[in-house]
C-alpha cells in the first residue's frame, strides 16, 4: 500500500447557471510514496487546486476518496498542512505569532519558553530574523510566503500542500524561496503535493509531475518521472538536455490541451486560442499543428 | 504637524469666536432680563458649576459632575451588558447563515424602535426606574453591535477559517484568536455607534425617570427657568459624548488590520 493515495476522486460542483451539476475532475488516480515531491500542473479550471484542497479536507470529493498511510481523510488535521497561494497569515498578528498559532497546536502539552524558541529556530531558518514583531502587510510577498512556508513546517506535518505557493512572488525571490523550500524539505523529509502553472518550477522541484486536461471533465493524463539528479542547480539545468525534453514535453502538452471548446476559461492558461502557440519562455518547438494530445 | 493642519486649526477657532460673538450680539439687542442667555452668561454659571462639581443639597441640587457620573454609571452598565450580549449573539449569527436570515426580519422590525418606546413596558414589570433608564440604554445599544457583529463574522475570509481548521484549533481558541480578531473592526464600529445612540437615549430617558443624570438635570433647570444651567447642560453632554467616541476612535485604530 501507498503512503497517499488519491483513490478515483471525482468532484462535482452545482452549475452556476441553470440546474445540475458540472463535472470539474473525473476519477483522477495516483499515488504519491513517502518523502516524494509530486508536482500538479494544468490549465486554470481543471480542479487541481480543488484536488488539494481535497487532500488537505477543507472539501469532500464527489466519488472515490483520499486515503493517508491507510485511513481515509475525511477532515483537515495537523499531520496535511497547506501553504496558501495568498499566503493566508492572520493579518492581524505578527510574524512570530503566526508562526506561534501553529507551533502551539502542535504542541498543546508544552511550555510557553518550549514554545518560543521553537518558533524561533523556524524563524531563523526561513532568515526573518529580526521581523518577527512585524505583521505581514508590512513585509513583501516573498517573506510573507516565508512566514507561511515557516508556519507549514514548524508542525512537522507527514503530508505538505503547496498550493501555487510562488504564484504571487516576483520572479527574482521565487527562486531563493524555492531553493528555501527544498532545503526545508530535504531536512524534514516530508511528503508534498504541490500544485502550479510554472513548468519550470514543477520540474526544478519535483520527483514526479502529474499533468491534468483541461477542464470541466478534466483526467489525469501523465505521470511524469524526473530523474534529475539532487541537489539541482538552476543554472546548470539550463543547458542540461533532460530537462529541455521534459521542459518541452510538458509545455508541448499544455498548449495540446488547451482545448478549443472551452476558450473563454482556458484563456488565462497558456494557449488559449485554436491555433497552438508557443508560450514566450518555451523553446519554441518547431511545429505544434498536428500534434496529437497525448491524453 | 502638516501646515494645513495648522490652517484648519485656525479657521475652526475662528468659526468659533464668529459664533460666539454673533450669540453675544443677538443677545444684546433683547431687552434687559428676557430671552435666550448669551455666551457669557453661561461662562459665569459655567465657572460656577465647575467650581464645585460633586456637591450634594438633597435630591434637586446636585453639582452637575455628580449628575453626568450618575448619567455615565447608567450608560456604562447599559452599554457594556449589551455589548457582551450583542458581540455573543452576533459571532452566533454570524456563523450560521440559516440562523441569520431566520433572525433578520425580528432584528429589522426591532432596530428602528426608539429604544424609549419600550419605557412603559419596563417600569410596568421591573418597577424600578432607574433599573429601566439601563434597560433602556440597553435596548439603544444592542443592535448596531450585533449586526455590526453578525456582518463582520460573516465576511471574515475563508482562509483564515481554512488555516484554523487545518490547526484543528478548540471552539474556543478559534474564537478569542481568530474569529474575534478578524471580526474586530467590524465589531467596534458597531460598539461605536451604540455607544452614541446610547448617549443620545440617556438623556431622554433620564427626563423622563427624574432623579438623577444629566437628563434629568437639564429638565430641573428647565422648570427652574434657569436657562444658563440649560445650555452649558448640553455643553457639556456633547463634550462627553466626543470623549465616548474618541476613546472607541483610539480602539478601533488598534484593532484594525490590512490583508
Amino acid at each position: 500500500m501507498s503512503y497517499l493515495e488519491i483513490d478515483h476522486v471525482t468532484k462535482l460542483f452545482p452549475a452556476t447557471e441553470g440546474p445540475g451539476e458540472v463535472c470539474v475532475f473525473r476519477d483522477v488516480n495516483f499515488k504519491i510514496e513517502q518523502g516524494e515531491f509530486v508536482t500538479m500542473v494544468g490549465h486554470s479550471g481543471c480542479g487541481k487546486s480543488t484536488l488539494l484542497n481535497i487532500i488537505a479536507g477543507l472539501e469532500r470529493p464527489s466519488a472515490g476518496g483520499v486515503v493517508l498511510e491507510g485511513r481515509e481523510i475525511r477532515h483537515p488535521g495537523m499531520d496535511r498542512m497547506v501553504v496558501f497561494q495568498n499566503f493566508s497569515l492572520m493579518p492581524w498578528m505578527t510574524v512570530f505569532d503566526n508562526i506561534r498559532l501553529a507551533v502551539r497546536a502542535a504542541h498543546p502539552a508544552w511550555r510557553r519558553a518550549a514554545v518560543d524558541q521553537f518558533v524561533q529556530r523556524y524563524v531563523d531558518m526561513v532568515g526573518l530574523r529580526g521581523a518577527e514583531r512585524k505583521r505581514p502587510a508590512a513585509l513583501s510577498g516573498g517573506m510573507r510566503q516565508r512566514v507561511g512556508l515557516a508556519r507549514a513546517f514548524s508542525t512537522e506535518p507527514k503530508v505538505l500542500l503547496l498550493d501555487e505557493p510562488f504564484a504571487q512572488i516576483d520572479a527574482l525571490t521565487r527562486g531563493v524561496i524555492q531553493d528555501e523550500l527544498v532545503r526545508m524539505w530535504t531536512a524534514s523529509r516530508s511528503t508534498v503535493f504541490m500544485v502550479t502553472h510554472d513548468v519550470d518550477e514543477a520540474i526544478v522541484l519535483s520527483d514526479r509531475v502529474a499533468l491534468m486536461t483541461s477542464g470541466p471533465e478534466a483526467r489525469l493524463a501523465e505521470l511524469i518521472d524526473v530523474k534529475l539528479p539532487r541537489p539541482r542547480s538552476r543554472a546548470e539545468l539550463l543547458d542540461d538536455p533532460e530537462y529541455l525534453r521534459l521542459r518541452a514535453q510538458i509545455l508541448r502538452f499544455l498548449v495540446d490541451s488547451a482545448r478549443p471548446a472551452s476558450d473563454v476559461r482556458a484563456g488565462a492558461g497558456f494557449g488559449a486560442s485554436k491555433t497552438p502557440l508557443a508560450p514566450d519562455a518555451a523553446p519554441a518547438p518547431t511545429s505544434l499543428a498536428g500534434m496529437t494530445s497525448q491524453a | 504637524m502638516r501646515p494645513d493642519r495648522l490652517r484648519v486649526i485656525g479657521f475652526s477657532a475662528l468659526l468659533g469666536l464668529a459664533f460666539l460673538f454673533l450669540w453675544q450680539a443677538l443677545v444684546g439687542m433683547q431687552p434687559a432680563g428676557r430671552g435666550i442667555p448669551g455666551p457669557l452668561a453661561v461662562a459665569a454659571t459655567a465657572a460656577q458649576m465647575l467650581a464645585h462639581p460633586f456637591y450634594n443639597n438633597g435630591p434637586n441640587d446636585k453639582g452637575i459632575g455628580l449628575q453626568l457620573a450618575a448619567s455615565l454609571g447608567r450608560l456604562g452598565i447599559g452599554w457594556v451588558v449589551a455589548s457582551v450580549v450583542a458581540i455573543m449573539g452576533g459571532v452566533v449569527l454570524g456563523l450560521s447563515p440559516t440562523l441569520y436570515r431566520a433572525v433578520n426580519p425580528y432584528v429589522q422590525v426591532l432596530k428602528p424602535i426608539s429604544p424609549l418606546a419600550w419605557m412603559p413596558l419596563f417600569l410596568y414589570t421591573i418597577k424600578d426606574s432607574s433599573q429601566s433608564a439601563i434597560l433602556v440604554i440597553f435596548m439603544s445599544s444592542l443592535w448596531p453591535t450585533l449586526a455590526n457583529t453578525a456582518f463582520g463574522v460573516a465576511t471574515i475570509k475563508r482562509d483564515y477559517l481554512n488555516v484554523a481548521a487545518i490547526l484543528q484549533l478548540s471552539w474556543s481558541r478559534r474564537l478569542v484568536t481568530v474569529i474575534l480578531p478578524a471580526a474586530a473592526p467590524a465589531i467596534v464600529a458597531g460598539l461605536r455607534i451604540s455607544i452614541g445612540s446610547a448617549w443620545v437615549a440617556i438623556v431622554a430617558a433620564e427626563m423622563l425617570i427624574g432623579g438623577t443624570g444629566i437628563g434629568y438635570f437639564v429638565w430641573n433647570e428647565w422648570n427652574n427657568l434657569a436657562l444658563t444651567s440649560v445650555i452649558f447642560a448640553i455643553l457639556a453632554i456633547g463634550l462627553i459624548g466626543v470623549l465616548l467616541d474618541a476613546a472607541l476612535g483610539r480602539l478601533s485604530r488598534r484593532l484594525a488590520y490590512t490583508e
